[in-house]
């Protein structure tokens, strides 16, 4: 982390212990629209995740001293006024923003460059820059483990009874006594937060709200993902 | 139309000739040399043809100094200066993996007529 750009805060955890924290120090939502592919200057293919950043609008800048951290909760698009519950409809008031889609919280380190009512579009960011992507992964249900944790399974022949894509032995015998916390088996698969980081962005279009990143996005097209800048070193 | 149709639009050329398999091409690809750029001359016959708008690819086969060769190309690749239909092939398929086996004269293409 040293020698980055990244602003850092300094947190006390455990006595004795700190923890550097690295926060993004721009970040913007958008909506994934697919895969696609481009050409670089030396007449390469490059796989590039298409996304849409519409601008979207401040509705509160959290700061340590009002709220005990430092984001901003902004929204984007349009949802008829008379749709809105009388809590949503009296938060959207409040900022003087006009009511969006839905209302997503982005941590910042520093927010005082916002305030509310601002937009934040695509033009915070340029082309060759390090972002880290967040989404919700496409939800896969109940996973076997060698779907989850590419297991290889068993034998499909040579005397296998009913445990073809079964993960066999789980651990020891009388010691420990006991399945090891951690142990990799069947489970829900998918359907979490998931971040990529350090994706590279190919382009940032603000004239048509488009931004490329290099590489796959988790989650399915339509989906929402909050881009930020990178925050593990990455140039 | 696919949602990322208006990214591909400014990728997608319209100096490609119609040709299908069968088909017989001049490809000129541009091979940079160091600094250098030039043209390159393949020149074979069109087995495939797969996928689609901008993903879109064909392979050529050619026979060079008797080893079966095959490149395979995006249709809308920048690296191709230009492409010349030499001949209109006559075939029955639209891959034509069966010419991987055959040497001679049962590997011509018929011409259409």
């Amino acid at each position: 982390m040293k020698g980055s750009t990244v602003t850092t805060t300094w947190m006390s955890m455990s006595p004795g212990a700190r923890v550097i924290v690295v926060m993004a120090t721009k970040t913007v939502v958008g909506e994934k629209v697919g895969m696609t592919q481009v050409w670089d200057e030396n007449n390469n293919v490059v796989p590039v995740t298409v996304l849409r950043v519409e601008p979207c609008r401040v509705v509160q800048v959290k700061t340590p001293d009002s709220d005990g951290y430092s984001a901003v909760q902004v929204t984007f698009g349009t949802r008829d006024a008379r749709k809105l519950s009388q809590p949503e409809a009296g938060h959207f008031s409040k900022a003087g923003v006009e009511p969006g889609v839905r209302l997503v919280e982005l941590r910042l380190d520093d927010v005082s460059a916002y305030e509310v009512g601002q937009e934040i579009g695509v033009d915070i960011l340029e082309a060759g820059e390090r972002v880290d992507v967040t989404a919700i992964s496409k939800g896969k249900g109940w996973a076997g483990v060698m779907k989850r944790h590419n297991f290889s399974g068993m034998s499909a022949s040579h005397g296998t009874h009913k445990t073809h894509r079964k993960p066999g032995s789980i651990g020891q015998c009388a010691t420990p006594a006991r399945v090891f916390k951690g142990t990799r088996m069947a489970g829900q698969m998918g359907n979490e937060k998931v971040t990529i980081l350090n994706l590279k962005v190919v382009e940032a279009d603000a004239g048509r709200n488009i931004l490329l990143v290099r590489g796959a996005v988790p989650g399915p097209n339509g989906g929402l993902v909050v881009i930020r800048d990178a925050v593990k070193g990455g140039k | 139309m696919k949602p990322t149709d208006l990214v591909d639009q400014s990728s997608l050329r319209d100096d490609i000739p119609d040709f299908a398999p069968g088909d017989t091409l001049k490809v000129n690809v541009r091979v940079v040399e160091g600094t250098r750029e030039r043209v390159q001359l393949f020149q074979g016959a069109v087995i495939r043809r797969q996928g689609g708008g901008l993903q879109e690819t064909f392979t050529v086969r050619k026979l060079s100094f008797g080893v079966g060769v095959e490149r395979t190309f995006p249709v809308h690749s920048p690296s191709i200066a230009s492409i010349e239909v030499v001949s209109r092939g006559d075939v029955r398929r639209a891959k034509l993996y069966y010419l991987r086996d055959r040497v001679g004269k049962k590997a011509k293409i018929k011409e259409k007529r």
